[in-house]
């Protein structure tokens, strides 16, 4: 227990002082957020239609941006070597990466939302509901993100390939995330069911996420 | 304790770096590993700690804690150093204390061990090559391990830094660890050599 929460204080630190990635998500994301209505256009209407789907798809880029150093810095400067070694079971100590990962990059884009739902006109509820369905469904995007962080680790290639990798698994967590801000907002569905699914998703990813990537770090070791 | 290995062949990138190789080393022993450039001596450092898989033959440890596996009862000092520049030296080094576990040092105390405890506030992308060397060397204390694997641990210290290592691993093989590096430069201690590749 105390390596694990010595891991999440560590990764945590680390992400928020000079040159960490916990700002620069928050940022993409407001560029991203603030870049659209000069694309779409000013008209209220159709931002309001368009706005959950807007906020979700800048916070899945955002996630993914500083996701492909999640194990390429322990790799290069070393530490992997001793993680692996270390008396602390490799997936445990994977989960712990990725929940210090989401509380320092994922966290602030949900808290961001709602600042971010007055640009896209959108009203209280509405921001508050894709508010609670990033909430619900980011830490699938970086459970899932974490398998690919780690094959970008094996395979010797960040970047791109990371996005390449990760994008199709973040498909379902998108579709219900966006569905069940949608039916918060317009209706007819209830919130419930699509909100019920991406919960599971994030549940899913918790178990998945860890396992999948501890064996591709184990495979990549040389 | 005794570290012994058994017909070991490394494979690397589907090139053979050496076969059929055999050594041991029991308790309050330094096994130097010799041998030319590219021999395969990180190598065998690296499959001992368990970062490599092996190809053929065996390496036990005997008289170890049962209930852990080799690596787990190891250090290992690479090329890599394992610092986060954005941390501060105190705080790599309590970072590895908390994660290693098992019995540990004040990290204040093993920093002062290698001479770096004027140092400790400072974030570590300020410290020199030889200062990171001396962190790393304050990590084999801080944690307590009876397997010490070190690759070319005297690289960029000085010749006080080199002494002051020397006597560190003394202390550890008085206490009955036990030692296993790869180097060029003699270690100031008497050690079984083993030599890979080369004239041998």
């Amino acid at each position: 227990m105390t390596a694990l929460a010595a891991m999440i204080r560590r990764d945590i630190r680390i992400a928020l002082r000079v040159g960490g990635g916990a700002l620069i998500g928050v940022l993409f994301f407001l560029t991203v957020v603030v870049l659209m209505p000069f694309a779409v256009g000013p008209d209220l209407a159709l931002l309001t239609r368009l706005g959950p789907a807007i906020l979700w798809l800048g916070a899945l880029l955002a996630s993914l941006l500083t996701l492909d150093r999640l194990f390429m810095a322990d790799h290069e400067d070393g530490s992997l070597d001793l993680i692996v070694m270390s008396r602390t079971p490799l997936e445990l100590t994977c989960a712990a990466k990725a929940l210090a990962h989401w509380l320092a990059a994922g966290l602030p884009l949900v808290i961001a939302t709602p600042v971010l739902g007055l640009l896209l006109n959108l009203d209280a509820t509405s921001t508050s509901a894709v508010a609670l369905t990033l909430l619900a469904g980011t830490p699938a995007l970086t459970f899932t993100g974490m398998i690919g962080a780690a094959l970008a680790v094996t395979l010797h290639r960040g970047g791109l390939l990371l996005a390449v990798l990760v994008l199709p698994l973040s498909v379902p967590v998108l579709i219900f995330g966006v569905a069940a801000s949608e039916a918060a907002i317009t209706g007819p569905l209830s919130f419930g069911a699509p909100f019920s699914i991406l919960c599971a998703l994030s549940l899913i990813s918790f178990v998945i996420g860890p396992f999948a990537a501890a064996a591709s770090l184990r495979q990549g070791l040389d | 304790m005794r570290l012994s290995g058994r017909g070991i062949r490394c494979v690397r990138g589907g090139r053979e770096v050496f076969s059929n190789l055999d050594f041991e080393a029991s308790s309050g022993e330094v096994l130097a590993v010799t041998g030319p450039n590219g021999s395969g001596k990180t190598s065998l450092l690296r499959l001992v700690a368990g970062l490599l898989s092996i190809a053929g033959g065996s390496i036990d440890l005997e008289g170890g804690e049962t209930e852990l596996n080799l690596p787990e009862q190891a250090h290992y000092l690479g090329h890599r150093d394992a610092l986060k520049p954005a941390l501060s030296v105190l705080e790599n080094l309590a970072f590895w204390r908390d994660f290693l576990g098992g019995e540990a040092l004040d990290p204040a105390q093993s920093l002062a061990a290698v001479g770096l405890d004027h140092a400790s506030r400072l974030p570590a992308a300020y410290l020199s090559a030889g200062q990171r060397r001396r962190l790393s060397i304050a990590r084999l204390l801080a944690v307590r391990r009876p397997l010490w694997l070190l690759d070319e641990p005297t690289n960029a210290l000085d010749a006080p830094g080199q002494s002051l290592f020397t006597g560190l691993m003394t202390d550890h093989l008085a206490r009955g660890g036990l030692v296993v590096a790869a180097t060029h430069a003699p270690l100031g201690l008497p050690a079984r050599e083993l030599r890979i590749g080369g004239a041998s």
